[in-house]
């Protein structure tokens, strides 16, 4: 049987990776990327070889997505274009127009189409939420206390509802959903992943959350099994385990600086008006409460466990980014020797 | 916690030539604690050592902690180390009855809830992990109050407590975890000293289909001694509302005395566990009956006023020798 996967996102690191496995597969006969912009180059800002990806450039936001998917009789569709930070030149506008507009044109397109067979798509695990209402662990069935307000959880969250109308109306296309927990790894550029690039880590006072995270390899490696496979449903993706902030702090190696969080939100705002972090206001309330998923039911869906837990995805990240301070461990050492003689 | 003090005791023991003492504040308080020093002759180097690894892993975050975010090694090295005085020397507490607590499987441990601050539960806490033999470690449900605060929420979690709501209850049990529950919420630990050792209403019975769901034992639990820490002689109700805390109490020392107000009077206190109330003989999905939940709920608050009423008997007058 011919596989053709249409991947949208692809010129950004994650969607790059799964086209790039996808297209390494001799069981898909076709991957076709599409994304707005062009994918970067590979000698400069780390792009990822495409392989035989076949680029096309269109604009999620048009139709012109339903000639792309007609045209080339694509069976599996992998979504990727979830932008969880408003562009440089745009804002939040744009972004919740590339967001949802482009997934509705998206599953239009899948709807009308008559080869689609298979939709994953990416979801992030911000749709939960974190509120001190919540329970520590969220299953995939959770209710969250406060449905998200604002931002990408809730952009996320209404492209849910967006697919879950879809796969209402076309029961005959298996449907994924994946939440993935924060990615991290080597070539991730997240929000959090700059924020642990700063050299002083400003947190909120009193509050110490639980993050989670999944390595860029698991996360690819999963939305390669989903394109393959027919695993209808929603699945939470995180690595095990759990790390505060404050041990994250400590396994980089830098000084954590606990503001009020009034201070911190304002703080957050203005980097975010100077472009250097974006910090939007759900950031501030992951900071405070943290959000930890369960993810029992991928693992018994696929009878897979990710390779990275949340420590050694986050230890990868450190040790690729060369960011380990280690002084602290070192003046500790220090410390060891002159009392003990 | 027992693999974090076996990998402490492997520390490299660094020879030195003069046996140093300083630095080491919380080991000598409590010679007699939870991590008893090797025997005589060189322990002091090991415990040096030992106290070195563990900062050290401190200071580069090298620990595990759980989903709930609970942190073995600082709560029983530092948090609890801090409140172990206060079970100790300050309210002389003795513990009846802990083989009623199951040593290795999960089990539900309901008290009565008293003494306008909740210390009943951290004093709890002690007693199971210092005096069971199984050094077992109490999760408590607490309520939303506890996580919304600054502060109060973090180091509940790193004690290995978590919101009272029927999903963590129901996964703490299924990992086969102690969790403690104060079924009266802020009407006991907050109800006026003329009604000490009067149980108030027991909620929904939210713990009993818990427990029924996962097939664990109720142990119950009476606790004598918090009442009179801080005698609840009035409410400043206004104020409180405005602050959005349940009440503000007046103690006969708060807010007279200002922070002094907040020392606990010394009472002589008593912790027991009752016989366990199996609910393994029901089937999980009884947990959907509300009649069976609430005629189990009304058992376990007439056994716990029973175990409060003997227990109190028992302990005689609340500061002795005095009155």
């Amino acid at each position: 049987m011919t596989h053709t996967v249409l991947v949208t996102g692809v010129s950004r690191h994650i969607g790059a990776r799964v086209a790039s496995v996808l297209a390494d597969d001799p069981d898909i006969d076709r991957v076709i990327g599409v994304d707005t912009v062009p994918p970067p180059s590979l000698s400069r800002d780390g792009g990822v070889p495409l392989g035989r990806t076949e680029f096309v450039r269109v604009d999620l936001r048009s139709p012109d997505i339903a000639q792309v998917i007609a045209a080339a009789d694509i069976d599996t569709v992998v979504h990727m274009s979830l932008v969880s930070a408003p562009p440089r030149s745009g804002g939040r506008a744009l972004m919740k127009e590339h967001n949802v507009i482009g997934t509705m044109q998206l599953l239009g397109a899948c709807q009308r189409s008559a080869t689609v067979r298979r939709v994953v798509m990416r979801s992030t695990t911000a749709v939960y939420g974190s509120s001190p209402h919540d329970p520590a662990v969220f299953t995939e069935n959770a209710d969250p206390a406060e449905p998200p307000s604002h931002g990408y959880a809730k952009d996320a969250s209404e492209v849910e509802g967006y697919v879950r109308g879809f796969a209402r109306r076309r029961r005959d296309v298996v449907v994924s959903t994946l939440r993935f927990a924060n990615f991290m790894g080597p070539g991730v550029d997240s929000p959090l992943t700059r924020y642990f690039a700063q050299p002083v880590l400003p947190t909120v006072f009193g509050f110490d959350p639980r993050l989670q995270f999944v390595h860029e390899d698991d996360a690819v490696e999963v939305l390669r099994r989903m394109a393959m496979e027919d695993h209808p449903g929603t699945f939470n993706v995180a690595g095990d385990g759990v790390l505060l902030l404050s041990q994250c702090a400590r396994r980089v190696g830098l000084l954590s600086l606990p503001m009020p969080s009034p201070v911190f939100g304002l703080l957050g705002d203005l980097a975010r008006g100077a472009g250097l972090v974006d910090f939007s206001p759900e950031q501030l309330r992951l900071m405070c409460h943290g959000r930890v998923v369960d993810t029992a039911l991928l693992s018994e869906a696929l009878g897979w466990k990710p390779k990275f837990s949340t420590a050694t995805a986050f230890a990868d990240f450190v040790r690729a980014r060369d960011l380990a301070g280690g002084l602290p461990a070192v003046m500790m050492d220090m410390l060891s020797r002159t009392v003990t003689g | 916690m027992t693999e974090a003090a076996g990998e402490s005791r492997e520390a490299e023991v660094i020879p030195i030539t003069r046996a140093r003492t300083f630095g080491e504040p919380v080991s000598e308080e409590t010679p007699d604690g939870p991590f008893p020093g090797p025997s005589a002759g060189g322990g002091d180097d090991q415990r040096l050592a030992e106290l070195l690894a563990f900062l050290r892993r401190r200071v580069t975050g090298e620990y595990e902690v759980d989903e709930f975010g609970f942190d073995p090694e600082l709560t029983d090295r530092v948090l609890l180390e801090l409140i172990r005085p206060l079970y100790r020397h300050w309210f002389r507490t003795e513990t009846v009855g802990l083989h009623n607590v199951p040593d290795d499987s999960g089990a539900l441990v309901v008290a009565n809830h008293s003494g306008t601050l909740p210390l009943d539960g951290l004093m709890l806490q002690v007693a199971l992990h210092d005096e069971h033999p199984a050094r077992r470690a109490l999760r408590l449900l607490g309520a939303d109050l506890v996580y919304r605060l600054p502060v109060l929420g973090h180091l509940s979690r790193k004690t290995g407590h978590t919101l009272a709501c029927r999903e963590d209850a129901d996964r703490l049990l299924r990992k086969g975890e102690l969790v403690g529950v104060f079924p009266e919420g802020f009407k006991g630990v907050g109800k006026p000293f003329s009604d000490r050792y009067r149980l108030q209403r027991f909620g929904r019975g939210g713990f009993v289909a818990s427990a029924i769901r996962a097939g664990v034992p109720i142990v119950p639990c009476a606790i004598v001694g918090a009442e009179e820490i801080y005698p609840k002689i009035g409410d400043l109700r206004f104020l409180a509302r405005a602050l959005g805390l349940p009440y503000l109490p007046v103690t006969p020392l708060f807010p007279w005395f200002g922070l002094l107000g907040l020392v606990p009077l010394p009472s002589k206190w008593m912790i027991s566990f009752g016989e366990p109330i199996r609910t393994d003989e029901f089937d999980p999905a009884d947990a959907d009956d509300p009649m069976l939940v609430l005629n189990l709920t009304d058992q376990v608050r007439e056994t716990i006023q029973q175990q409060l009423d003997e227990l109190r008997l028992q302990r005689g007058h609340a500061f002795p020798p005095f009155f």
